[in-house]
């Protein structure tokens, strides 16, 4: 079984664009999508949700003000400014609550249980292109990484009950805690990229995280043609690091209609940037 | 003031937003403005305000470090650790530094008094000046999952004369404009709190408007006053706008798709270096933010 992921460093480089043309050219697979803060991919797959799941992640402080001594314990040792006393009375708050739980096992009277935190929910569904696995990390909430672990395993395990022998992953911006949860283990990373100064500079830094996990790292320059004398300089640094780039797609406002159809474009046109993508998916699965 | 500049979706132009509205702002040799660039994973408005940087700091999380000799291996630490970030066999302790967010839970409660803390360095954070604005931001470093820590070090940046006397400050002369990183979890919610206002930077397509929702549900948990900046208002379609007008959330600027722009931007040049009609848009801009605070 393959799995590859498709991510960019910088966001809004056409990554969930490209895995919906991909959805819809490649055989045998189930998607996921990884970026959990502000999965899109559905909208262009429009799913039918099969079944829906709670994702609990990590523990919350509850106070029992009832119990409280408003000793200040807790807020002594609390490292993440979480804890604050306002007119006499100890408060948490909670946005600033990483969840270790250390005001709880330091209260002498026992004011402060840790209870599980419902911050999410994830699907296992259907689409026209076969199965996808996708979340949706309650509003500011944490341990996205968690939650992508959970549906890159679910991915995995319908494709293993289906013998799909592919696995098709929209990954998150950036390169912390989700994209690290979404990039170790995966056969093939694609990155995204644009001919920006900022496009250049994340791609640098995503390709080194890729490299750090020992995922193979393929690129895909998107509106190449904004800025040509960039893309040569994306095409150097690629050829100077061994990575390969895949394809190169040109700035076309079809991409843009096609989104607001709420279609992959490969779906929508039959044009010059169809066959950009179709080559790209050729090189892929190769 | 705290103003951050936020989005839901990434790409949509908050870097370019944060750092033209810095410029047309630090004009005005009145102001002072301070620009942090809280998108540490992947920092770009560097590449734009190109800063000069005098001052450089490792930013690190306390992890904690086991002797051997006085260890007992009872495995309290591993116990008190909801992170995993430790583990107790027979004979050894392992820790796992990727996990350990730096609480000091093992350290307080072993028994034996075995654990010191060390620090592991996660990032950078580097400080300067780009022309009069004094510049901040930070870099993780490769393989580390953990932005907000060194979100919260910029934070600290803050300058205390800019906006401890925020309420007395009425000519909005101190300025600190925050660029956040995309997404609605940890290291956008550590960047924006505590800001007076935020400008979610939004595009007109079905994508720009599901992550627009999201930023504004955010930011009314948090309880901060939010309007939005349609850039490439031009292209897509027009549901951006009719949900700004049932909630009540202002459209402050709208940009129109424009290859002159689009070029610029590819090279790190600010669209007000190429349009000075956009210093006074971003004057505008701001006015319409201090009326709205």
């Amino acid at each position: 079984m393959k799995e590859i992921v498709i991510i960019s460093g910088k966001g809004g480089t056409g990554k969930t664009v490209i895995a919906a043309s991909i959805a819809a050219l490649a055989k045998n697979k189930v998607m996921g999508d990884c970026d959990v803060d502000a999965s899109n991919l559905y909208l262009l797959l429009h799913p039918e949700i099969k079944d829906k799941h709670d994702f609990y992640g990590g523990v919350v402080p509850s106070l029992d003000l009832k119990k409280c001594i408003n000793c200040g314990r807790c807020q002594e040792v609390c490292r993440f400014d979480a804890i604050k006393t306002i007119k006499g009375q100890t408060v948490i708050d909670l946005v600033s609550c990483e969840g270790c739980g250390l005001c709880a096992l330091v209260c002498p009277v026992k004011a402060i249980q840790m209870e599980e935190n419902h911050c999410g929910e994830w699907y296992i569904s259907e689409t026209k292109y076969g199965p996808l696995v996708y979340a949706r990390l309650g509003i500011a909430e944490e341990n996205s990484g968690k939650l992508v672990t959970l549906v890159r395993e679910n991915a995995k395990k319908i494709a293993e009950k289906n013998d799909l022998g592919l696995i098709i992953i929209d990954g998150p911006p950036g390169i912390g805690c989700p994209l690290i949860a979404t990039l170790s283990g995966a056969n093939l990373a694609v990155v995204v990229t644009e001919p920006t100064l900022s496009g250049l500079h994340d791609l640098q830094r995503v390709s080194k995280v890729a490299q750090h996990f020992g995922v193979k790292t393929v690129v895909i320059i998107n509106k190449y043609d904004i800025n040509l004398e960039n893309s040569l300089k994306i095409e150097d640094w690629c050829k100077k690091n061994s990575i390969s780039v895949i394809g190169k797609i040109h700035f076309d406002n079809i991409i843009t209609e096609a989104l607001v159809k709420g279609l992959p474009v490969v779906e929508y046109s039959d044009n010059r940037t169809t066959k950009e993508i179709k080559d790209i998916w050729q090189s892929i699965s190769r | 003031m705290i103003i951050s500049i936020a989005s839901g979706k990434g790409g949509t132009g908050k870097t370019t937003i944060a750092v033209n509205l810095a410029l047309a702002l630090a004009k005005d040799k009145e102001k002072n403005v301070q620009f942090l660039d809280c998108d540490v994973e992947e920092p770009n408005a560097h590449l734009f305000l190109e800063p000069v940087i005098t001052n450089s700091e490792s930013v690190e999380i306390p992890v904690p470090k086991i002797n051997d000799k006085k260890c007992n291996y009872c495995g309290k630490c591993a116990e008190v650790c909801v992170f995993n970030a430790i583990a107790v066999t027979k004979n050894k302790v392992l820790v796992f530094p990727g996990l350990c967010h730096g609480c000091g839970a093992c350290m307080l409660f072993c028994p034996e008094k075995a654990i010191t803390e060390e620090g592991n360095e996660i990032g950078i954070l580097e400080e300067g000046k780009a022309g009069p604005i004094s510049f901040t931001h930070g870099r993780l470093n490769i393989g580390e999952p953990m932005a907000p820590p060194i979100i919260r070090k910029i934070k600290k940046k803050i300058k205390r004369d800019y906006n401890d006397n925020r309420d007395r400050d009425i000519t909005n002369n101190y300025i600190t404009l925050i660029d956040a990183p995309p997404g609605t979890s940890c290291p956008v919610i550590e960047s924006v709190k505590e800001s007076d206002y935020t400008i979610l930077v939004t595009e007109p397509t079905p994508f720009g408007l599901h992550d627009l929702i999201l930023a504004v549900e955010v930011l009314r948990k948090l309880k901060i006053p939010h309007g939005v900046v349609l850039n490439k208002c031009d292209i897509g379609d027009h549901k951006v706008e009719e949900y700004c007008k049932k909630n009540s959330i202002p459209i402050l600027l709208s940009i129109p798709l424009d290859k002159e722009i689009a070029v610029a931007y590819s090279k790190g040049i600010p669209i007000v270096k190429i349009n000075s009609s956009y210093e006074q848009k971003f004057n505008q801009l701001f006015q319409k933010i201090i009326q709205k605070i």
